[in-house]
C-alpha cells in the first residue's frame, strides 16, 4: 500500500516529516518497506524553454535546439518529435544522472553536433512508465524552476498491510493508528450526505446474498466527465495509479482514501433499470459458463461461486462483483448519467474468485480482506460530493438493498490481561484511551465491555485488545524478563535417536564424506526406480515437473548430485545425507535414513591402487554403525536379496533378522545410473535409522571391569579349500564358533583361485587369534584346537589346503 | 714393562685399524681368547711370586681392561657406521605425496541447527519432531488459520493429490508449527520445546527455495509473558551470533497463531558489502514470534485462562547464511563438493557451551 505524506496530512494534523512517519508506522506494526523520495532524484532537473529548433544537418530525426536554461543558452540535440520553438520542458545538465535511463550525461557529439545537456521525457524522469516525447509544461512555468516543484513531487511511503488489517488499505485508517500512536491529531473530514433530488430509478435485486449481502447505490445525472483536475491526477499518479477520467478517478481515490471500493456504471449503457446481483450461470444445455469482458479487456468464464452484476433482467453480466466492472458499461468522457455502486462482497468468495480467475484489482484486494461493513452509504455520499464538485450534475436518493453483516458484538475485557500477557505496566486510563483512539467502544465496568469498530472484524477477544494496547504503547517498552532457569536437563535434551543422528553425522564427516542436504521431492519416474512413486505421494502443485513426488530413498538425489559434480569436473565424490524418506502420506510413514554415495574415482597415486571402493563403502558403513552404537556383531549379512536398484552380485544387506533390515549397501545398478544420467560405477548405502534398536537403557553409567588378559594372544594360520559358492563370512563364523572360549578373532588374509586350487574352488586363508585365559597353551591344546577348527570348516565342505 | 707397553700400543693400533666387525673379533680372539696374548699374560700371573704379582697384576689387568674397552668401542663404531650406510641406502623421496584422504564435512545448515539446539538446550528446551507430510488440521486449522483465509495463501502451500477415497488433501508442512500442535496435544504443560526440521513452500527465487529449514520454539506455562519472550530471544540471538549483547527491536506484526505477534529485528550495517551486527542504522528482520493465540491453545485442548506462553520461529538456512557469510541460498541444496568443502564444518567442531559455538 502506497500513499504520500500530503495525502496523510489530509487526515492527520502533524508536523512529522516522512522519516518520522515511517518510523512511527513500523513501530505500530505498519511495516514500511520503502520510502521513495523523488525530490532527491529530481534535484538536477529544471524547467527550460526552447528558443529555436533546427533540423540536425546530418540526421532527419534529430533537431538542434537553442534552449534557454538555468545555466544560460545551451545548444542541445533532441530526438523528440515534439521539440519545437517556444516549448517549455525539462532540462538536464551535463553530469546529471537520468534515473529513467540509468546513465549520467556526458558532453559528447551526436552525429557531429555536441549536445550540452538533454531535454527530458516523463519516462526519463521516472514520472511515467512510457512517454512519446519530451515533457510539455505550461507556458507560465519559469525557466530554472526546479522539476520537483513543477511536478509537485513528494515522498511516497510503501508499507506491508498484514491480512488482518484491511482498514490500513485506506489512508484514513493509517492516520487513525498514527494518531493513536501520538503522531498527531486525527482530522479525517466528516462525510456530509448529499440529499437526493429525485427517486433512484435503478432497483437492485440481491439473488446471491452469500456472495453479496448488501448493495447501496444512486444515480447522478447530468454530469460532465473528462480529464481529472491536476490535484487529483497528481494524487493518483504519485502512488502509481493511472488517471482515467473524473468519475473513475473518484472511485479510485476513495478506494485508497477510505479503503472503500466503488464502481460507476454509465446509465446510458445499462439495459433496463434493474441490477441483479447473482452467481455466475452455466448454460443448462451446453454446460458452458457465461462470459464477461472485464475492464481490463480480458474475457472471464464465471462460475456459480463468482459474484456477477447483471442487467437486462439479470440476463447480461456487466461486472464481476467486488473484482472488476465490465467493459460494456464503463464510464467514458461521453457519460452524462452515472449509476454509483457501493456494495459489500463476501471476503472468502472474493478471494476465491481472484484465485480462480487469476484476476487482481484494488477492489478485489480490499473486499477479499474485508471492507468496513458500515461504509456502504457513507461511501456513496462521499463519492457523490466529489462527483458533484468535479462533474456537476444532480443526485438521486440513495438506496440500500440487503443488509451488511452485523457489527461486532461487545465482549468482556479485563485490563489486567495487558500486564499478564505482555509484562507491560499500562494504566487503565491509558488502556481505555488507546482503545478509544482506535475506534473501540469502551464501557469501563467490572469487567470492561469492549465493542470493536465495524472495520476491525479481526478483533475477537481479549488477546487482540492486548495487542492493540501493546503495539501502541510500543514493544520497546516490553520488559526483558529471564525465563525461570531450568538449567540444561541432567541427561541432555536429545532422544537416543536424535543423539545417534548427531553422532552419525560427525562420524561420516570424519570418515571423509561430505554432508549434503537435498530436496525431499524428486521426479515420479525416478521415485519409481527406487521402489516409490505412489500416486499418494504426488504433489498436486509441484514447483517443477521434475520435483513432483516425495522421495522413497535419498540415493537417487545423491546419485544425481554425484553426476552434477562429475559434469563440473569433480567426479571424485563421497556424499551423504541424513534425512527423511516417505513411504506413505500418514504421520507414521516417514523414516529417517542415512544414505551415502561414493565414486570410484579417487585420484591415481604413485604407490598404486588403494582400497577397493566396494569394500571401502562396507568399511565406512560398518564404522558408522559401530559409532552409532548399533549391535554390529549381531548384524547378519545377506547377499542376493537387495532391491533392484542394487547390483545383484555386488550388494548385500545388513539385518537383525529377515524382517529387520538395517541397511543395504554395495554397487548401484548400472540401469538406474543410466536412467539418472550418472556415469558409474557408484557405490552407496542406505541405513534406515528407525530400524536400529534403541541402545539398551542402562541404569548405571558404569562400564564394568575391563577384560585385560595376562597371557599373550597367539595366532595360527589355516588355508581352506572351499567350493566357490561358500561365503567367506560363513567360513569365518564357523571357525570362530569352533571354540568360543579360546578363539578371540578370525581374519581372512588371503583369497586365491588358480593354479594349485581345483577349478570351481577357492582357497581362503584365515588367521585365527587365540587368547588363552588360564594357562599358556601346550602343543596338545593347539592340536586339539586345530582339530576343532578343521571339523567346523568341514561342515561347510572346506578342506585344509595341502 | 716395555714389552707390555709395546703390546698395548700394537693392539690399540690394530683395533683402530680394524675395518669390519669380523676383524675386531679376530683381534679379540688373538688378545683375549683362550690362547690370546693377554690371556697368556693373565695365566702367567699364577706362577708369579706374591710381590711380583702385586706389582704386575694391576698392570696386566689394566692392559686387559683397556684393550677390552677399545674393542667394544671399535665394534660399536663400526656397527653404527654400517647402520648409517644401510639407512643411507634406504633413502626415499619424502616430497612424494601421501595417499590422499577424502576430507569430509558437516553441512552448514545442519551445523547451525545443532548450534541452535545446543543453545536452547542450555535454556531447558527439549527437541520435538513431527512429520513433513501433514494434514490440514495440524498445519493450519489448529493454528487459527480459518478455512480459505487469505493468510493461508501467503504460505504458498504444496498439496499432495487428494485421497481418492476421502478427498482429503495432505500438505507439506509450511512451518514446523504442527509439531507445536502435536506437542501441546500430547503433553501436559509446562512445555519448553524447540522443533527443528524441513519445511516447504512453493516459492523459488534468489532468497527462497521450495524446501528450507526452521527451528521453532514453544513455551507454555503459567504467567509466561512477552517479557520472557523478549529475554529468551535476545539471549538466544546474542549467543548465536557470539556477541556480548544484541541491539534488537521488536516490531508488531500479524500471525494467525499468535496474539500479540511480533517480528524481531537486529541492528546492522550493510554498507561495504559485509554485514556488521549491532552497528549502523539498518534493521534486519530475523524471526517472528508472539504469544500463543488463545484459539490455538483451545484447539490443542489447553485452557487459555489457565495456560499461556510464547512461540517463535526462524529460518535456519538464512541464519546460517547471515552468521557465516554465505551469499546465496540456492547452492545450499545443490551438493556441489566445491561449495561443501568451502562452507562445510569440521566433524570435530561440534557446538558446545565450553568450547564456544563455532
Amino acid at each position: 500500500m502506497k500513499f504520500t505524506l500530503s495525502w496523510l496530512k489530509d487526515h492527520l494534523d502533524t508536523d512529522a516529516d516522512v522519516a518520522t512517519v515511517a518510523e512511527a508506522m513500523t513501530r505500530a506494526g505498519l511495516e514500511v518497506e520503502e520510502v521513495h523520495d523523488p525530490i532527491a532524484a529530481l534535484a538536477p532537473f529544471t524547467a527550460a524553454r526552447i528558443v529555436s529548433a533546427e533540423r540536425h544537418p546530418q540526421a532527419d530525426r534529430l533537431q538542434v535546439c537553442q534552449v534557454e536554461t538555468v545555466d544560460g543558452m545551451k545548444e542541445i540535440v533532441c530526438g523528440a518529435p515534439n521539440a519545437r520553438a517556444g516549448l517549455t520542458t525539462i532540462y538536464a545538465p551535463i553530469g546529471a544522472f537520468v534515473p529513467g535511463l540509468g546513465v549520467t550525461l556526458v558532453e559528447k557529439p551526436v552525429r557531429g553536433v555536441v549536445s550540452h545537456g538533454m531535454l527530458c521525457s516523463a519516462a526519463e524522469l521516472e514520472l511515467a512508465d512510457e512517454s512519446d516525447g519530451i515533457l510539455e509544461l505550461a507556458d507560465d512555468v519559469r525557466v530554472g524552476e526546479p522539476a520537483a516543484g513543477v511536478f509537485g513531487a513528494e515522498p511516497v511511503i510503501d508499507f506491508e498491510v498484514t491480512p488482518n488489517r484491511p482498514d490500513w488499505l485506506g489512508v484514513a485508517g493509517i492516520a487513525r493508528d498514527l494518531a493513536a500512536a501520538g503522531l498527531g491529531t486525527l482530522k479525517t473530514p466528516e462525510i456530509v450526505p448529499v440529499p437526493g433530488t429525485f427517486d433512484n430509478p435503478v432497483t437492485v435485486r440481491l439473488d446471491a446474498p452469500q456472495l453479496c449481502p448488501a448493495f447501496a447505490g444512486r444515480v447522478i445525472r447530468g454530469v460532465t466527465n473528462g480529464p481529472s483536475p491536476e490535484w487529483l491526477k497528481r494524487r493518483l499518479t504519485a502512488i502509481g495509479l493511472r488517471s482515467i477520467n473524473r468519475l473513475v478517478d473518484v472511485t479510485n481515490l476513495i478506494s485508497y482514501d477510505r479503503a472503500r471500493p466503488l464502481h460507476v456504471y454509465d446509465m446510458a449503457k445499462l439495459v433496463g433499470s434493474e441490477i441483479v446481483v447473482r452467481g455466475g450461470q452455466v448454460a443448462r444445455d451446453t454446460g458452458e459458463p457465461e462470459h464477461l469482458i472485464a475492464l481490463d479487456g480480458k474475457t472471464y468464464a464465471v462460475g456459480p461461486h463468482h459474484c456477477v452484476i447483471s442487467d437486462a433482467a439479470g440476463e447480461r453480466p456487466i461486472g464481476l462483483g467486488g473484482v472488476m466492472g465490465g467493459e460494456s458499461t464503463g464510464c467514458d468522457d461521453a457519460t452524462t448519467d452515472v449509476f454509483l455502486e457501493s456494495a459489500w462482497f463476501d471476503p472468502l468468495a472474493t478471494a476465491q474468485t481472484g484465485r480462480d480467475l487469476s484476476i487482481a484489482s484494488d477492489a478485489q484486494y480490499r473486499f477479499a480482506r474485508g471492507v468496513d461493513t458500515a461504509s456502504l452509504v457513507p461511501g456513496v455520499e462521499l463519492a457523490t460530493r466529489l462527483i458533484l464538485d468535479l462533474c456537476g450534475g444532480e443526485a438521486s436518493a440513495t438506496t440500500l438493498s440487503g443488509q451488511a453483516p452485523a457489527a461486532p458484538l461487545p465482549f468482556a475485557f479485563d485490563p489486567a490481561r495487558v500486564a499478564a500477557l505482555t509484562g507491560l505496566e499500562v494504566g487503565e486510563d491509558r488502556i481505555a484511551e488507546i482503545l478509544t483512539d482506535l475506534g473501540f467502544g469502551v464501557a469501563r465496568g467490572s469487567p470492561w465491555s469492549v465493542t470493536p469498530p465495524t472495520w476491525r472484524r479481526d478483533v475477537e477477544g481479549p488477546a487482540d485488545l492486548v495487542e492493540e494496547v501493546a503495539r501502541i504503547v510500543g514493544y520497546d517498552s516490553l520488559p526483558s524478563t529471564p525465563l525461570p532457569d531450568l538449567g540444561a536437563p541432567p541427561r541432555g535434551v536429545l532422544s537416543p535417536r536424535q543423539a545417534r543422528i548427531r553422532t552419525a553425522r560427525r562420524a561420516m564427516a570424519a570418515l571423509g564424506w561430505f554432508e549434503a542436504v537435498t530436496w525431499s521431492f524428486l521426479k515420479q519416474d525416478t521415485a519409481r526406480l527406487f521402489g516409490g512413486g505412489d500416486d499418494r505421494l504426488l504433489l498436486e502443485n509441484p514447483i517443477a515437473a521434475d520435483l513432483d513426488c516425495m522421495r522413497p530413498s535419498v540415493l537417487p538425489n545423491l546419485i544425481q548430485a554425484a553426476a552434477r559434480n562429475a559434469a563440473r569436473g569433480h567426479a571424485d565424490v563421497a556424499l551423504f545425507e541424513i534425512g527423511p524418506i516417505y513411504l506413505g502420506d500418514g504421520p507414521t510413514d516417514q523414516r529417517t535414513v542415512l544414505a551415502g554415495v561414493m565414486s570410484d574415482r579417487a585420484a591415481r597415486h604413485w604407490s598404486g591402487k588403494g582400497e577397493d571402493a566396494l569394500f571401502a563403502v562396507k568399511g565406512d558403513l560398518t564404522a558408522v554403525l559401530d559409532r552409532m552404537g548399533a549391535p554390529v556383531a549381531s548384524l547378519q549379512l545377506a547377499q542376493g536379496q537387495n532391491r533392484d536398484w542394487w547390483h545383484p552380485g555386488r550388494s548385500a544387506r545388513l539385518q537383525l533378522g529377515p524382517k529387520t533390515i538395517v541397511a543395504e549397501f554395495g554397487q548401484l545398478h548400472p540401469r538406474v545410473l543410466k536412467a539418472l544420467d550418472a556415469d558409474g560405477p557408484l557405490y552407496g548405502f542406505e541405513i534406515v535409522l528407525d530400524a536400529l534398536p534403541e541402545p539398551r537403557g542402562q541404569k548405571s553409567k558404569s562400564r564394568g571391569s575391563a577384560d585385560l588378559p595376562v597371557l599373550m594372544p597367539l595366532t595360527r594360520d589355516f588355508a581352506f579349500v572351499v567350493d566357490d559358492g561358500v561365503a567367506a563370512g560363513d567360513l569365518v563364523r564357523a571357525v570362530a564358533g569352533a571354540d568360543k572360549a579360546l578363539i578371540a578373532e578370525v581374519r581372512v588374509f588371503d583369497v586365491y583361485r588358480g593354479a594349485g586350487v581345483p577349478d570351481g574352488k577357492a582357497s581362503i586363508a584365515l588367521e585365527v587369534v587365540l587368547q588363552p585365559r588360564e594357562a599358556t597353551l601346550s602343543d596338545a591344546d593347539i592340536e586339539a584346537l586345530t582339530g576343532k577348527v578343521t571339523a567346523a570348516a568341514a561342515r561347510l565342505g572346506a578342506t585344509l589346503r595341502g | 714393562m716395555t714389552d707390555l707397553n709395546q703390546l698395548e700400543l700394537d693392539l690399540i693400533n690394530a683395533i683402530g685399524a680394524a675395518e669390519t666387525a669380523a676383524e675386531v673379533e679376530e683381534l679379540r680372539v688373538a688378545a683375549l681368547g683362550k690362547s690370546g696374548t693377554i690371556s697368556g699374560l693373565l695365566k702367567g700371573m699364577g706362577a708369579m711370586s706374591p710381590e711380583e704379582r702385586r706389582e704386575k697384576g694391576p698392570v696386566i689387568n689394566g692392559l686387559r681392561d683397556r684393550v677390552q674397552s677399545a674393542l667394544g668401542a671399535r665394534k660399536a663404531e663400526l656397527e653404527a657406521a654400517e647402520l648409517e650406510s644401510r639407512l643411507q641406502a634406504e633413502r626415499v623421496d619424502l616430497s612424494l605425496p601421501a595417499r590422499p584422504r577424502r576430507k569430509g564435512g558437516v553441512h552448514p545448515t545442519m551445523q547451525v541447527m545443532e548450534e541452535m539446539i545446543s543453545l536452547f538446550a542450555d535454556m531447558g528446551f527439549a527437541v520435538a519432531e513431527g512429520p513433513d507430510v501433514e494434514d490440514d488440521f495440524h498445519n493450519f486449522t489448529a493454528l487459527n488459520f480459518p478455512p480459505k483465509h487469505p493468510a493461508r495463501e501467503m504460505h504458498d502451500t504444496f498439496f499432495l493429490k487428494p485421497d481418492p477415497q476421502t478427498g482429503e488433501r495432505k500438505v507439506l508442512r509450511t512451518h514446523t508449527s504442527p509439531v507445536q500442535v502435536r506437542t501441546m496435544m500430547s503433553q501436559t504443560p509446562p512445555i519448553r520445546i524447540v522443533a527443528p526440521g524441513r519445511t516447504f513452500r512453493k516459492d523459488s527465487d534468489a532468497t527462497h527455495t521450495p524446501m528450507f529449514h526452521q527451528v521453532e520454539g514453544l513455551v507454555i506455562d503459567k504467567g509466561v509473558h512477552m517479557g520472557h519472550l523478549k529475554w529468551t530471544l535476545e539471549t538466544f540471538v546474542a549467543r548465536f551470533f557470539e556477541l556480548d549483547g544484541i541491539q534488537a527491536r521488536f516490531r508488531p506484526h500479524h500471525f494467525p497463531f499468535t496474539e500479540p505477534s511480533a517480528e524481531m529485528d537486529i541492528r546492522c550495517d550493510r554498507s561495504g558489502g559485509t554485514l556488521k551486527l549491532n552497528e549502523g542504522d539498518d534493521w534486519m528482520e530475523i524471526l517472528g514470534c508472539g504469544m500463543v493465540h488463545p484459539n490455538v491453545l483451545r484447539a490443542c485442548g489447553l485452557d487459555p485462562e489457565e495456560w499461556q506462553g510464547f512461540a517463535f520461529g526462524m529460518g535456519v538456512d538464512r541464519l546460517a547464511m547471515l552468521k557465516y557469510g554465505i551469499p546465496d541460498l540456492r547452492p545450499m541444496f545443490d551438493a556441489d563438493v566445491r561449495w561443501l568443502a568451502h562452507y562445510g564444518f569440521s566433524p570435530f567442531a561440534a557446538p558446545s557451551s565450553a568450547g564456544g559455538l563455532s
